[in-house]
C-alpha cells in the first residue's frame, strides 16, 4: 500500500511534521465511462467497490456519493456487529461478514477498531426463551459461536443491569456471542475508501444521480449532477433511498423507508463492558471507547426520509432503557439523531440481480445493516462481476417476493396463547 | 479565604455563606453563585485535564459553552457525572470532583501526551494499533480508562421526574433583553404566553449589564419585568429551565431543574410543550480568539469575565490583557476598570477604532495596542505573560519582532455567534453575514421567529426593538389586539464593530509553533484541520469527525465557527461554502431519568390481570407473562416443583376435572348484516353453512398465506357471531379487521366490539366437568342439547352464563363466559362445589402440555410467521369454495415446495429425556463435526407427558409428514443430544373420543 | 412529533395514532387469476415515496377510526387528512 499506516509511520511522520501524510480519500471527477458504478458511498458501496477491485480484478470502478462518503447511515448507526441471526441462510451472511470484520483493520490497514466484547439479546418472557434457545442451537450447528447464559451470568458480567424478578419484563436470560461487538463507524467508511482508491477505483462525492439509462432491458449507465457517467453494469447501494433510486428505472420495491433514531450520553467512565439488546423493551446500548452510552431506539411508525423522528420515540426508548439499567437515569443525553432506513418485510436484505440486465440492488437492510457492511460489499461484489449471485446471497434475491420464499427474521417475534 | 471576591454590588448574596468542597478541599461560597464563581472567587486555576494531550485547562466562560469545568457532583446515588461549572448553583455541602487527570489534575502523569502530540495528531488511532489483531483489546482497555469526564452512579436514582404537557398561544425561549421585551408586550393582550429561562432569575445578559432601560439600571429592569410576568396568570415563567429540542409541529422539549428538591419532590421536569408559535431569544454566544496556547488556564471569555465581575463580585485576575477583535470587549475593559484594575490593555487586532468602544475607554485611560495580536501565552500551568507582535496588514501574518507582557488573566473576544441551536433543530437555515461575521437565522421552517442577538442584534437597543416589533406582528397573526406597548428608553451604545480574525496567523507553519487549539475538549488544534484536509477529509462534516471538532460536551458552542472559518481558509474557500454542521438536540445534555418521566418500573408497560388475579394471587402462583396479561404458570401446592405441579394439574384434569382462568383469550362480538359475508373473508372455512348455535375452530392468515391467529368462533344469531383470538394477539387482530372493513369493504353492514375485559372465561375440562356443572344448576348441557362444538345460554348460582363446548385439551371441556364482575364469586363456587371431584385449577404450563397431548398448535410457539395452514396439517381447514384473505398465497412457488417444513410429532427414544424447547434436528449424532450441519428443523414443544408417561414434542420438520417413524437428534444450544422418533402429532386419543362423551 | 388531525375529532397528538401505511391498495377482485408476480406485487411492492404521499393513519387510541392523510415524507407536513367516504379520496386499500 503506497501510504501505510503503522506506529512507525505516525512517529515518522511526526518528524517531518505530519506534512507527508497522503490523501486517505481522493476526491476524484467523472470518467466519461467505467466498467462498474456503484451508486452510493456508504460503507457498503465502498466495500462493494474494494472487493470489486480486490477479489475481481476489475479496477475502473466509479463510486458515486450524493454528499460526502460515509454519511448516510454508515455515519447514523449503534455501530453493532453480531452474526446470531436465527435463519441459516441469514447467519451465513453475516457470519460471512463477521469474520472479514475481524481482520479487516489488516486488510484495508486502517484501524475500524472492531471491539469483539460480545453482544447480549436478552430474553424477558418464556417465548423469548425458546427463541433464544432456538437461534443458539442453530448457530452452533452453523459453525457460529453462540450461547445461552442465564440472569446471574448476566448480572455478573453486566453489574449494572437489572435482573430483578420484580422488573417490569424480568430479565430471564439471554443469548450471547463473545465474537460479536461494535466498531468505528467512520472508520469503516473512510478505510474502505482509502483501500479501494489505492487500487484505482475513483469515489466522486456531491454527485447525485437524477436518472438512470437503459433500454432494451439493460442498463448503460447513469445521468449525474455531474453529468452522464455511462456503464454496463450499475450497482445501487443507498440504504434509505434505495426505492427512490429504483423508481429510475421503473422498478418498484418491497420497502418502507422509515426513521430510526439513536442517541449518546456524556462520556462516562468505563460502565458497560459489552453490548446489550433487547427487542421486548426495544432498546440497544454499548458504551463507545469514549465513554459514551450509545443507544438505538426502535423505528418511528410512520414512512420518513427527514433523517429525524419523533420525541415520544426517544422517551419511549429511555422508558426501556430504564427498565433495564435504572442506575442510568442521572445519566445525561448528550445527542440524538436520526438516520433512513428501508425496512423488508423479512428482515432480511435484497442482494439481488434485477429485472433489468446490469443493474443490482443492494437494499433493505432494516436497521441491522452496518454489521454486514464488509460481507455485503463481498458477495455484492461478487454478484457485480459474475452476473450470479454467490451461494450466500442467493437466497436474497428480489424475487422471493413474488416465489414467497421470505427468510423471516421477525422470527417468533409474536405472542400468543 | 474567598481571594478574588471584591466589593461591589452584585447578584450574590453575602450575608449566606456556602460550604462546598473541590477535589476534597474545603472552600466558601456565597448564595447567588455558580460553582464556577465560587472557584474563580477561591482563585482555582486549573480545574481539568484535556482529552487527548492531558493539558492543564481552567474556566473559560460562564455557560452551556465552558468546555472545561466539568465534575462529578454530589456522591452515592445522587451523584451526577459531566456537569458544567457554569451551570451548577452552589449549595451548601456540595461536593465536586474532577475525574480527569492521574495522580491529580495538578500534575497529570499523562501530560507526556502533550510532549508527543505530533504523533497523536487528528485521527492518529486509526493508523496504529492494528497489530497483533488479538491486541486492540488490550490497547482498548487503556483508551477507554482514560476517557469519561464523571462516573454513573452504581445505585438506584431516588429521585423522581415527570412530565408535564402545555399548549400556549406563545413560547418565549430566553428571558433576556429581547425575550422579556416580546414576554411583556404579550403579557397584555391575554394570550397564553410560556417563557422559558435556563438560569434561575429572568434578565440573562442585562444582570451583568451597566445600561439603564427607562432610566432603570437594567438588572432592575430584568427583576421588575420577571415581577410582572409572574403575577400574569397567563404567563407560565419557567426559570432554571432549558428548551433542549425543538421537533415538528412546534413541539418543543423544556427540562425544568428544580432548586433544593426533596426525596418526596420531582428534581426534574420535562415540559412538552406545543405552541402556536415560538420566539427564539437565545442570545449569543462569545467566540474565543486562536493563537499558541490559548488554552492556558487564565485565558477567560470577555463577557464571562464581566459576568463574573459584575453578577458575581468575582475578579479573577489583577494585571489583565484583553484581547479583541471587535469592540464588545471593550465594555469588559470598563467593567474591569470600574472594578479597580488599572494593569490593563487592550490588544486590538484592528488597524485603527474611532467607535464609542474606543473613546469612552480612552475617557477612562485605559491602553489599547491596536494592529497587535497575542501570538502565545507563556506560564506552564497558567497563564503568567503573553507574546504580542504587530499584525502585517497586507499578508495578516504577524511581524517577527515580538515584544513580551506580564499579565494573570488574559481576557479574549472573537465576536459573537447567534444561538441558532434550536431555530436549526426546527428545520430553519442559517446564512452566514459578512457584515456581522456570524451566521444569523434565515427563512424558518416553522412558526418560529428569532429575535435580538440570536438573530445577530447586538445592541441592547436592538434586541428590545426586535423583540417587540415581531412579537406585534404575531399577536396579531394570532389574532389578538395588536398590543401598544412602547419600547423602552434606552441610551444607545453600539458596541459592535468587528474586524475578523480567525487566527493569528505565523509564516512559521503551525506545527512548528505551540498548538493554537479550536476545540477545548476534544484537543482540537488548527494543525488538526491542516492534517484533515491534507488527507482528503475536506468536508465540514468529515472534519469534524477526523479531527473531534464540535463533539465535546459542549457540542461546538465556543468552538465550531472558528474551526469552520480556518477550514476555510486552508481550503481557500469563503465560510458560508463550508456550510454548518447539523444541530441535534439536546441543546444541552438532559438526564435520562427527565426524558423516561414517571413511565418506567412498573408504569413502564400496564399489566393486565383478570377478574379472578386474586384468587391466584393469594396462592401466590407464579405467574407468566403473556403480552401484557399474567396468567398463572402453574398451582404449586406447598413446595411443589414446576414438575410435580403439571403432573398433579394434568392427571386429574384428564380423570376428573381441572379449571382453568382463561379470561386472557381475546373476545370479540361481530355483529350486523353483512357479518357472514365479513367473516368468510377472514377466517379458512366455510361461515354461511354454519347453524345457530354451532362453535368452529377458527384460522387467521395472513395475506402471505402464513398462519396469523387462531381461535373459536361461534354463530349465536342470524347475524351475530362471538370470535376469540389468543391472547396475545387480541389487539392486533381487532385493529386488523377493522382495518380491513374501514378501508377494504367499507360497504359491508358489520360492527365489532371487543369484550375482552367485559367477559371472563373459566374452562372446566376433564370428565366430571359436566357434573359439576349441572350439579350448581346449568340446564341445557346434556351431549344431545349440547353436542361438541356447539354453544347455549344458561344460568349457574343465579348467574347468566354462556357456556361453549369446546375443547383445548382433548378433554369433555366448558368454556364459561360470564360478565367480569362475578367470575371471581363464580370461580370460588366451582372450587367449593367442585371439591367432591377433586377440582384442580391449572395455569399455562398443563394448558400446554394438555395441548401437546392433542398435537394442538399454539400460534407464536409452533408457529413463527413462515408456517401456512397445510405446513401445520390444518390443510382441511381451507375452503375450496369461496376466497379467504391469504388463500392466493398459498399457491405460490414457495408454498407447495417439496421440503417445507411441517408440524410432526416426536417422541424420545429413551422414553425419558425431555428435549430442549428450541433444539434443530439433525439427521445423526454430531461426532465429526462439519460445520455447517445441515438442520432439518427444530423442537416447538416439548414436556413430559404424565398421561403417557413418557416425553413428547412438537416440532417443524422438512417434508414431516413423510417421515414418520424416521429417527433423528435434537440438539440444544448446550450440545445435548437427544435420539427421537418422528410421529404423528396427536399422542393421545387419537379418534377424540373423550372430548365427544 | 406529528399533530394529526383526525377527521372526526380533530387535532391530536401523533402518539394516539397508528399508522397504516400506503394508501390505496386495492385488493384484487379475483386473486386466483392473478401470476406469483402480480400478486407479489399487491402483497409487498410499495412506492415508499419520497414527497408528497397518501397514507392511512387510525385513531387508536381515540375514535378508532381510519382515515387518509396527505404528508410530505421529507418535512413531514401534513398537507391534508380526510376520511375515507370523500369523494376525490383513494378511498380504498388495507395491505
Amino acid at each position: 500500500m503506497k501510504n501505510k499506516y503503522s506506529a512507525l509511520s505516525l512517529i515518522k511522520n511526526a518528524f517531518t511534521n505530519n506534512k507527508n501524510w497522503k490523501p486517505a480519500i481522493k476526491n476524484a471527477e467523472p470518467k466519461k465511462s467505467y466498467d462498474a458504478i456503484i451508486v452510493g458511498g456508504g460503507g457498503h458501496g465502498l466495500a462493494t467497490a474494494f472487493y470489486l477491485a480486490k477479489n475481481h480484478g476489475i479496477k475502473n470502478i466509479a463510486v458515486v456519493e450524493k454528499g460526502w462518503i460515509g454519511g448516510g447511515n454508515t455515519a447514523r448507526n449503534t455501530t453493532i456487529v453480531r452474526s446470531n441471526y436465527l435463519w441459516t441462510e441469514a447467519s451465513l451472511l453475516y457470519e460471512k461478514s463477521l469474520k472479514l470484520w475481524e481482520g479487516l483493520s489488516r486488510e484495508i490497514n486502517f484501524n475500524v477498531m472492531f471491539s469483539q466484547r460480545g453482544v447480549y439479546n436478552l430474553g424477558h418472557t418464556l417465548q423469548d426463551m425458546r427463541d433464544i434457545e432456538r437461534r443458539v442451537s442453530a448457530n452452533r450447528l452453523n459453525g457460529i459461536d453462540a450461547e445461552v447464559v442465564n440472569a446471574e451470568q448476566i448480572k455478573k458480567e453486566i453489574p449494572y443491569i437489572n435482573t430483578s424478578s420484580s422488573a417490569r419484563y424480568p430479565i430471564l436470560g439471554a443469548s450471547l456471542q463473545k465474537r460479536a461487538g461494535v466498531a468505528r463507524h467512520d472508520a469503516v467508511a473512510w478505510g474502505f475508501a482509502r483501500a479501494a482508491s489505492d487500487l484505482g477505483v475513483d469515489i466522486i462525492q456531491q454527485c447525485e444521480v437524477t436518472d438512470i439509462i437503459k433500454s432494451n432491458n439493460q442498463i448503460h449507465g447513469i445521468e449525474t449532477s455531474k453529468g452522464r457517467i455511462e456503464s454496463n453494469k450499475v450497482g445501487l447501494v443507498v440504504a434509505g433511498h434505495a426505492s427512490v433510486l429504483a423508481a429510475m428505472a421503473n422498478l418498484r420495491l418491497p420497502l418502507e423507508s422509515h426513521p430510526l433514531q439513536a442517541y449518546v450520553s456524556e462520556p462516562l467512565k468505563p460502565v458497560l463492558d459489552t453490548v446489550v439488546m433487547s427487542n421486548a423493551v426495544h432498546g440497544y446500548i454499548s458504551q463507545s471507547d469514549k465513554g459514551e452510552l450509545v443507544i438505538g431506539a426502535g423505528i418511528d411508525p410512520y414512512i420518513g426520509y427527514g433523517q429525524k423522528g419523533s420525541f415520544c420515540t426517544i422517551e419511549h426508548c429511555m422508558q426501556a432503557i430504564m427498565e433495564l439499567f435504572p442506575y442510568f437515569s442521572r445519566v445525561r443525553m448528550l445527542r440524538q439523531w436520526g438516520g433512513i432506513v428501508d425496512v423488508s418485510p423479512d428482515a432480511c436484505p435484497i442482494i439481488s440481480k434485477t429485472p433489468i440486465n446490469g443493474l443490482y440492488l443492494n437494499c433493505g437492510w432494516g436497521t441491522g445493516g452496518f454489521k454486514a457492511t464488509p460481507g455485503s460489499g463481498w458477495v455484492f461484489a461478487h454478484t457485480l462481476a459474475n452476473d450470479e449471485p454467490h451461494q450466500l446471497n442467493a437466497p436474497f434475491s428480489l424475487e422471493r417476493f413474488s416465489t414467497g420464499a421470505l427468510i423471516d427474521e421477525h422470527g417468533a417475534a409474536a405472542v400468543a396463547h | 479565604m474567598q481571594k478574588n471576591r471584591i466589593d461591589q454590588i452584585s447578584e450574590i448574596n453575602k450575608d449566606k455563606l456556602l460550604n462546598f468542597t473541590f477535589n476534597g478541599k474545603k472552600m466558601q461560597g456565597y448564595q447567588g453563585d455558580t460553582l464556577a464563581s465560587a472557584l474563580l472567587a477561591n482563585d482555582i486555576k486549573i480545574v481539568g485535564r484535556s482529552f487527548k494531550y492531558h493539558r492543564p485547562r481552567g474556566i473559560v466562560a460562564s455557560g452551556a459553552e465552558e468546555p472545561n469545568a466539568i465534575f462529578q457532583i454530589g456522591s452515592g446515588a445522587k451523584t451526577e457525572a459531566g456537569l458544567k461549572a457554569t451551570q451548577v448553583d452552589l449549595y451548601d455541602g456540595l461536593i465536586a470532583t474532577s475525574k480527569k487527570g492521574w495522580p491529580s489534575i495538578n500534575f497529570d502523569i499523562a501530560i507526556i501526551n502533550d510532549w508527543m502530540s505530533k504523533a497523536f495528531g487528528a485521527g492518529f488511532y486509526y493508523k496504529t494499533f492494528m497489530y497483533p489483531a488479538k491486541f486492540w483489546k488490550f490497547y482498548e482497555f487503556f483508551l477507554r480508562k482514560l476517557s469519561g469526564f464523571g462516573s454513573a452512579p452504581d445505585q438506584k436514582d431516588p429521585d423522581n421526574y415527570d412530565h408535564k404537557n402545555i399548549h400556549c398561544d406563545l413560547l418565549i425561549v430566553g428571558a433576556g433583553p429581547a425575550g422579556l421585551m416580546s414576554a411583556l408586550c404579550a403579557v397584555q393582550t391575554g394570550a397564553k404566553v410560556v417563557i422559558v429561562d435556563e438560569k434561575d432569575r429572568f434578565g440573562g445578559k442585562l444582570l451583568s449589564s451597566s445600561e439603564k432601560i427607562n432610566n432603570i439600571p437594567a438588572p432592575e429592569w430584568a427583576k421588575n419585568t420577571q415581577a410582572i410576568l409572574e403575577n400574569s396568570p397567563n404567563v407560565t415563567c419557567l426559570k432554571r429551565s432549558t428548551a433542549f429540542g425543538y421537533y415538528d409541529y412546534n413541539f418543543i422539549t423544556v427540562c425544568q431543574h428544580f432548586k433544593n428538591h426533596n426525596l418526596n419532590q420531582v428534581k426534574q421536569r420535562l415540559w412538552r410543550v406545543r405552541a402556536k408559535q415560538v420566539i427564539l431569544a437565545q442570545g449569543a454566544f462569545e467566540r474565543p480568539l486562536v493563537f499558541s496556547n490559548n488554552d492556558r488556564p487564565g485565558v477567560m471569555l470577555a463577557s464571562a469575565v464581566s459576568e463574573y465581575v459584575k453578577r458575581f463580585a468575582v475578579l479573577p485576575g489583577r494585571n489583565i490583557a484583553v484581547f479583541t477583535n471587535n469592540d464588545s470587549a471593550y465594555q469588559t475593559a470598563i467593567d474591569l476598570k470600574q472594578a479597580g484594575i488599572s494593569d490593563l490593555v487592550i490588544i486590538d487586532s484592528r488597524k485603527n477604532n474611532n467607535s464609542n468602544a474606543y473613546l469612552d475607554v480612552s475617557s477612562l485611560a485605559i491602553e489599547v495596542k491596536f494592529n497587535t495580536a497575542v501570538i502565545n501565552v507563556r506560564g506552564n500551568k497558567h497563564v503568567d505573560s503573553i507574546d504580542l507582535a504587530s499584525i502585517n496588514e497586507a499578508t495578516g501574518i504577524h511581524d517577527k519582532e515580538i515584544t513580551q507582557r506580564k499579565c494573570d488573566l488574559l481576557v479574549y473576544s472573537g465576536g459573537w455567534s447567534p444561538a441558532v441551536h434550536l431555530h436549526s433543530q426546527s428545520g430553519g437555515k442559517n446564512e452566514w453575514s459578512n457584515d456581522l461575521h456570524c451566521f444569523i437565522p434565515i427563512k424558518s421552517n416553522q412558526e418560529c421567529e428569532s429575535v435580538g442577538s440570536c438573530n445577530g442584534k447586538w445592541s441592547l437597543k436592538d434586541c428590545l426593538e426586535d423583540g417587540l416589533k415581531k412579537t406585534k406582528i404575531i399577536l396579531t397573526n394570532l389574532e389578538f389586539d395588536t398590543p401598544d406597548v412602547p419600547l423602552p428608553e434606552v441610551e444607545e451604545k453600539k458596541y459592535f464593530s468587528i474586524s475578523p480574525l480567525w487566527r493569528v496567523k505565523s509564516d512559521i507553519e503551525p506545527e512548528l509553533i505551540p498548538k493554537q487549539f479550536i476545540d477545548f475538549q476534544n484537543d482540537t488544534s488548527v494543525t488538526d484541520i491542516f492534517l484533515a484536509v491534507r488527507e482528503g477529509y475536506e468536508n465540514i462534516e468529515h472534519v469534524k469527525r477526523y479531527t473531534a471538532l464540535g463533539f465535546g460536551t459542549d457540542q461546538g458552542k465556543l468552538g465550531n465557527i472558528n474551526g469552520m472559518a480556518i477550514l476555510g481558509e486552508v481550503l481557500g474557500k469563503p465560510i458560508n461554502e463550508i456550510g454548518t454542521t447539523t444541530f441535534r438536540p439536546a441543546y444541552t445534555p438532559v438526564s435520562f431519568g427527565v426524558c423516561a418521566g414517571q413511565d418506567i418500573g412498573k408504569f413502564f408497560d400496564p399489566i393486565r390481570k383478570t377478574a379472578i388475579h386474586d384468587f391466584h394471587d393469594r396462592l401466590n402462583v407464579p405467574f407468566e407473562l403473556v403480552g401484557q396479561w399474567l396468567r398463572p404458570w402453574y398451582f404449586p401446592r406447598s413446595k411443589e416443583t414446576l414438575y410435580a405441579s403439571v403432573h398433579r394439574e394434568s392427571l386429574a384434569t384428564r380423570n376428573s376435572l381441572g379449571m382453568m382462568d382463561a379470561s386472557t383469550l381475546g373476545k370479540i362480538d361481530v355483529r350486523g348484516k353483512d357479518a357472514i359475508a365479513f367473516l368468510e373473508r377472514i377466517y379458512t372455512h366455510d361461515i354461511a353453512n354454519m347453524s345457530i348455535g354451532k362453535c368452529a375452530y377458527g384460522l387467521i392468515l395472513g395475506e402471505d398465506g402464513m398462519i396469523k391467529d387462531d381461535g373459536v368462533m361461534a354463530r349465536l344469531d342470524e347475524n351475530h357471531f362471538y370470535i376469540t383470538t389468543t391472547t396475545g394477539g387480541a389487539a392486533t387482530v381487532l385493529s386488523w379487521l377493522e382495518q380491513w372493513l374501514q378501508t377494504e369493504w367499507p360497504e359491508l353492514d358489520v360492527y365489532l366490539t371487543s369484550l375482552t375485559d367485559q367477559l371472563s372465561t373459566i374452562v372446566l375440562a376433564g370428565p366430571n366437568s359436566r357434573k359439576l356443572l349441572q350439579k350448581m344448576g346449568a340446564k341445557g348441557i346434556d351431549s344431545d342439547e349440547l353436542p361438541f362444538m356447539h354453544t347455549a345460554k344458561t344460568s349457574i348460582n343465579d348467574l347468566d352464563v354462556d357456556i361453549f363446548r369446546v375443547s383445548f385439551s382433548g378433554e369433555l371441556a366448558f368454556e364459561v363466559n360470564v360478565n367480569s364482575n362475578s367470575a371471581l364469586s363464580l370461580w370460588q363456587a366451582f372450587m367449593e362445589h367442585g371439591k367432591e371431584y377433586n377440582i384442580t385449577p391449572y395455569g399455562t404450563e398443563t394448558m400446554h402440555v394438555l395441548r401437546a397431548e392433542k398435537g394442538f398448535i399454539i400460534v407464536g410457539q409452533d408457529t413463527d410467521g413462515s408456517v401456512s395452514p397445510v405446513d401445520a396439517g390444518l390443510g382441511w381447514m381451507l375452503s375450496k369454495n369461496k376466497d379467504f384473505i391469504g388463500k392466493r398465497s398459498l399457491t405460490r412457488k414457495d408454498s407447495n415446495k417439496k421440503n417445507r417444513k411441517q408440524l410432526v410429532g416426536l417422541y424420545s427414544v429413551d422414553k425419558k429425556s425431555v428435549v430442549s424447547e428450541g433444539s434443530q434436528l439433525i439427521k445423526n449424532k454430531n461426532k465429526d463435526k462439519d460445520n455447517p450441519v445441515p438442520m432439518f428443523g427444530h423442537v416447538s414443544s416439548s414436556y413430559f407427558s404424565p398421561i403417557l408417561n413418557q416425553p413428547i414434542a412438537l416440532a417443524l420438520l422438512e417434508n414431516g409428514r413423510d417421515r414418520y417413524d424416521e429417527r433423528l437428534v435434537a440438539v440444544s444450544s448446550d450440545e445435548n443430544e437427544i435420539e427421537v422418533i418422528v410421529t404423528n402429532p396427536c399422542f393421545y386419543d387419537s379418534k377424540g373420543e373423550r372430548q365427544n362423551v | 412529533m406529528l399533530l394529526i388531525n383526525c377527521p372526526w375529532c380533530g387535532e391530536r397528538d401523533e402518539t394516539e395514532f397508528s399508522y397504516g401505511g400506503e394508501a390505496g391498495i386495492v385488493r384484487p377482485e379475483n386473486p386466483e387469476i392473478l401470476s406469483d408476480e402480480e400478486w407479489g406485487d399487491y402483497l409487498f411492492m410499495r412506492k415508499n415515496t419520497k414527497g408528497v404521499f397518501t397514507e392511512q393513519w387510525n385513531h387508536s387510541s381515540g375514535c378508532r377510526q381510519w382515515f387518509l392523510v396527505k404528508r410530505d415524507t421529507v418535512t413531514y407536513k401534513i398537507i391534508d387528512s380526510y376520511k375515507f367516504d370523500r369523494s376525490d379520496s383513494e378511498n380504498k386499500g388495507s395491505k
